[in-house]
């Protein structure tokens, strides 16, 4: 599975909304790594 | 990068996933790294729906370490928003998929306060600290649970 597959969102106040529709924590990447 | 497929897969079922990039989103660094105090990079935090830190890692590790950091991440929030049967469930897989990593004996720890919390039985937190008497006796939880000993 490609780094590709993780379906990464950025912005946090969208994802925020959705871990609370979901029931699931959000995982926040400070990231230097080429995109 | 996320090359580990054991890692993509944790994240794509346990989280919702954002990416904040150093130089690509300059701008949303800058807020969210003052907001979150993340001078670093990497620096991944596990976040409640309510924006509060649960969890934090702050450098690189290989997937073997990094997978039980990310699981117990998983627990914390659980244990956070009081849904202590499912913290429970989470802090045992850290235990019991990650028995070597360095953050076992914490997971440990954990799952049996959150028994404890979930069921208002003490013999949760006894049972706990008889399993310290054969497993990770040299850390800090261990230490930690001793109090829970009769």
């Amino acid at each position: 599975m490609a780094n590709s597959e993780i379906a990464w969102q950025q912005d946090l106040e969208d994802a925020l909304q959705a871990a609370r529709t979901q029931q699931k924590p959000v995982l926040l990447d400070f990231s230097a790594a080429p995109m | 990068m996320y090359p580990d497929e054991r890692v993509t897969r944790f994240v794509s079922d346990n989280f919702i996933p954002v990416r904040v990039h150093v130089r690509d989103q300059a701008e949303e660094f800058q807020r969210l790294g003052a907001k979150y105090a993340a001078q670093w990079t990497p620096t991944i935090l596990v976040l409640d729906s309510d924006g509060a830190e649960r969890h934090r890692v702050e450098g690189f590790l290989p997937a073997n370490d990094f997978l039980p950091q990310l699981a117990l991440g998983r627990a914390h929030a659980e244990f956070r928003r009081g849904a202590f049967s499912d913290a429970e469930r989470h802090f045992k897989a850290v235990v019991d998929h990650h028995p070597k990593s360095d953050v076992a004996a914490e997971g440990l720890y954990w799952a049996g306060v959150s028994r404890y919390k979930a069921t208002n039985d003490p013999t949760a937190l006894g049972e706990t600290a008889n399993s310290f008497k054969i497993r990770f006796q040299d850390t800090s939880w261990a230490k930690k649970a001793s109090v829970w000993n009769r």
